[in-house]
């Protein structure tokens, strides 16, 4: 057990990825100096600055995957992915099924995500219900350190395509780079859950399963379910619940696709009664998917979901009041009774 | 050569002392925590920014990139509402839906984008709409050496030559490719590249504004008669990095503490068992090394091409305090009141993460 920050676990487990197999390489946009402790354990031939080209790097790395490699390609922020949309798309999420079965694409796209440090709505996306809509892509944001560590690992060995996503509220390097972290005129630690931004991470480092949710608290009068920061924002607004005499579960998800669904009818059935957290958009995203598995298992259930419902703005108290809060998580849970 | 046709030496000097101002206004106030997120500064850009503008009128449009106070400064947008903006106040520019990465000022209209080569294809459109409603009106794209290996930029390039848009492209060469060294990750030479698109090009150092002023008017004077777009390549320095608190600044400004904070986890990583071989780990040292010296010599040296020292030159002393006292009045105005409605601030959001 050692304790590490999260973005730490992530390039500790990239790391051991890479020295386990010669074939993993990363690129992307000013990696050898974002990860300059990967640069200087495997040479810059494995850890590839590229220009700011997404479209065609991205590709590159379907194309590269598909030739003997193991590529970790970086898309700095996930609001930078729709540049890239196509390779994702159109080839990434196809080609095995193109080859007939017979030729896998083994590709981790690893991205920023998500909000909360006030970035404007450019910056702080998750889209991670949108790039989960595409056949054969795997969609995880991890909430904790080891949760992190332990599906990169996974990722990488992943003969799939993995679109790994690191919420930036949890890395200490998303949050020096794009929140000013640096400044000692502001702190982030209110807003960073603490046993998100820094945790034990069990050693030898093992695999952690895709589609494997995990129960973060135990509570028998609704169940809340979401991932990444939002499991933590559960977990708050569980807290404030128990004052209330409401006992919340929560769900981290850990991916969103797959998607453990028996987890979640677990919780749901136990409960009768789910509010979806998601940092995603309310559209087509996953609060919407949950609903269809629920109504599809015959289940009978009280459902809310607290999502983000539009463009989410810039100024610092309107954006916390776009993303799913531990208010409006509380005020959802009420709402059901 | 002595000064071009037209061009006034003190509205151009006025132009970038009010940008410069306004910049470390804002730079300033992101140091001091009360500005969100992240600030990229166009300090440096202002000779490019003060020469091209100087071209522009009535609603000719602008396509902006992450380094968008400047240009939208020297167009006349209210300082004190792109301040509040920029602070995340909702009573700024934008009610504070933009920030500075995506200023709108619909009035000029300039819209920017955070996304890297976006300004081409807006322009693009701007310059399609405008010759359909507006001929005579112009479009103007700025965007950074390193867009230039964005496909959207080039396409936008093509669609450009292909029908004959009065667009004008302005390349601020600034070297470097976010914390990259851009000839690092580029093929060839750019403004051939630009060249062989068929676009009109010019090459300026941006630091000298008459001459961005002399160039640029020859690229809009054509692109407006309906001739063709242009591609002004200019170079620059960004002394702020990046964006403020750029990490290789950082390293510059103190090598030591960074040092203290980089070397052991990556020591503790080149010594690994496992890893790369010997070569592989002295190469990746002598990457950082280039880069780091390269840093270095950009910072200290090209520091010096400084687009309002050059500018000074053109003036009388007298004409040049005149200048300064008039608008380090008016901007100082601003920031103060700008200030003091965003009130104190040690943290953003709110005062907790989402617990009671």
């Amino acid at each position: 057990m050692t304790v590490m920050k999260y973005g730490q676990a992530i390039d500790y487990a990239l790391g051991e990825a890479m020295a386990r197999d010669d074939c993993v390489v990363t690129w992307g946009e000013d990696v050898r100096l974002i990860h300059r402790d990967l640069l200087a354990r495997f040479g810059p031939e494995r850890v590839r600055d590229t220009p700011i080209s997404e479209a065609a790097f991205l590709y590159a790395g379907i194309g590269a995957a598909m030739t003997g490699l193991r590529p970790v390609v970086e898309i700095m922020l996930i609001d930078f992915l729709p540049v890239a949309w196509a390779g994702i798309a159109n080839a990434a999420s196809k080609f095995r099924d193109f080859s007939g079965g017979h030729w896998e694409v083994p590709l981790v796209v690893r991205a920023g995500c998500g909000g909360w440090y006030t970035d404007g709505g450019q910056h702080e996306q998750t889209f991670w219900g949108q790039v989960s809509a595409y056949p054969n892509i795997n969609v995880v944001c991890p909430s904790t350190p080891a949760d992190a560590a332990g599906l990169m690992l996974t990722a990488v060995q992943s003969d799939e395509v993995v679109v790994f996503l690191e919420h930036q509220l949890l890395s200490e390097q998303w949050i020096d780079y794009l929140a000013g972290g640096s400044r000692a005129t502001v702190s982030f630690d209110h807003l960073a859950p603490a046993d998100g931004a820094e945790g034990d991470v069990p050693l030898p480092l093992e695999p952690l399963p895709l589609g494997q949710a995990a129960v973060r608290r135990e509570g028998s009068d609704v169940a809340l379910v979401s991932l990444g920061v939002g499991a933590h924002r559960c977990l708050e607004a569980a807290n404030v619940l128990t004052a209330s005499g409401i006992e919340a579960s929560v769900l981290d998800l850990r991916s969103v696709y797959p998607l453990d669904k028996n987890a979640v009818l677990e919780q749901v059935r136990k409960t009768g009664r789910v509010v979806v957290v998601d940092e995603d958009y309310i559209r087509g995203g996953l609060t919407g998917e949950i609903a269809a598995l629920l109504l599809e298992a015959g289940v009978t259930t009280r459902y809310a979901r607290v999502a983000v419902e539009g463009t989410i703005p810039f100024a610092p108290h309107l954006e916390y009041a776009a993303l799913p809060n531990a208010e409006r998580i509380v005020t959802a849970v009420k709402g059901l009774e | 050569m002595g000064l071009p046709l037209g061009f006034d030496a003190a509205s151009a000097y006025r132009a970038m002392v009010r940008m410069r101002l306004v910049e470390e206004a804002l730079a300033q106030a992101w140091a001091d925590g009360l500005v969100p997120g992240e600030y990229h500064s166009g300090i440096g850009e202002e000779g490019i920014n003060a020469g091209v503008l100087s071209h522009l009128s009535g609603r000719d449009s602008m396509a902006l990139d992450h380094r968008n106070t400047s240009p939208l400064v020297g167009r006349g947008t209210d300082i004190k509402l792109l301040m509040l903006e920029v602070m995340g106040s909702e009573d700024g520019l934008n009610r504070g839906w933009a920030g500075h990465m995506h200023l709108m000022d619909p009035g000029i209209p300039a819209a920017a984008d955070g996304i890297v080569g976006a300004s081409g294809p807006l322009a693009v459109g701007q310059a399609i709409a405008n010759a359909q409603l507006h001929p005579g009106r112009v479009a103007v794209a700025f965007h950074g050496e390193a867009a230039m290996n964005q496909g959207m930029l080039m396409e936008s390039y093509n669609m450009a030559v292909a029908w004959n848009l009065p667009v004008l492209f302005v390349c601020k060469d600034n070297k470097w490719s976010i914390t990259t060294y851009s000839a690092d990750v580029t093929g060839g030479d750019l403004v051939e590249r630009a060249r062989s698109f068929g676009l009109a090009v010019e090459k300026v150092g941006g630091d000298r504004v008459e001459d961005v002023y002399r160039a640029a008017g020859r690229l809009i004077a054509r692109a407006r008669n309906g001739q063709g777009p242009g591609f002004l390549s200019a170079s620059c320095h960004r002394p702020g990095g990046h964006f403020e608190g750029d990490p290789i600044v950082r390293l510059l400004r103190n090598p030591r503490g960074q040092a203290e904070e980089w070397g052991p986890p990556m020591i503790r990583s080149a010594r690994e068992k496992t890893g790369g071989n010997r070569s592989d780990r002295v190469a990746a040292v002598k990457v950082l090394t280039k880069r780091g010296a390269r840093a270095a010599w950009d910072y200290t040296v090209r520091a010096r091409m400084d687009p309002l020292r050059r500018g000074r030159r053109l003036l009388d002393q007298a004409a040049v305090e005149r200048i300064e006292t008039f608008e380090r009045q008016e901007v100082e105005q601003a920031i103060t009141e700008a200030r003091a409605a965003v009130g104190p601030r040690s943290t953003f959001g709110v005062a907790r993460g989402g617990s009671q």
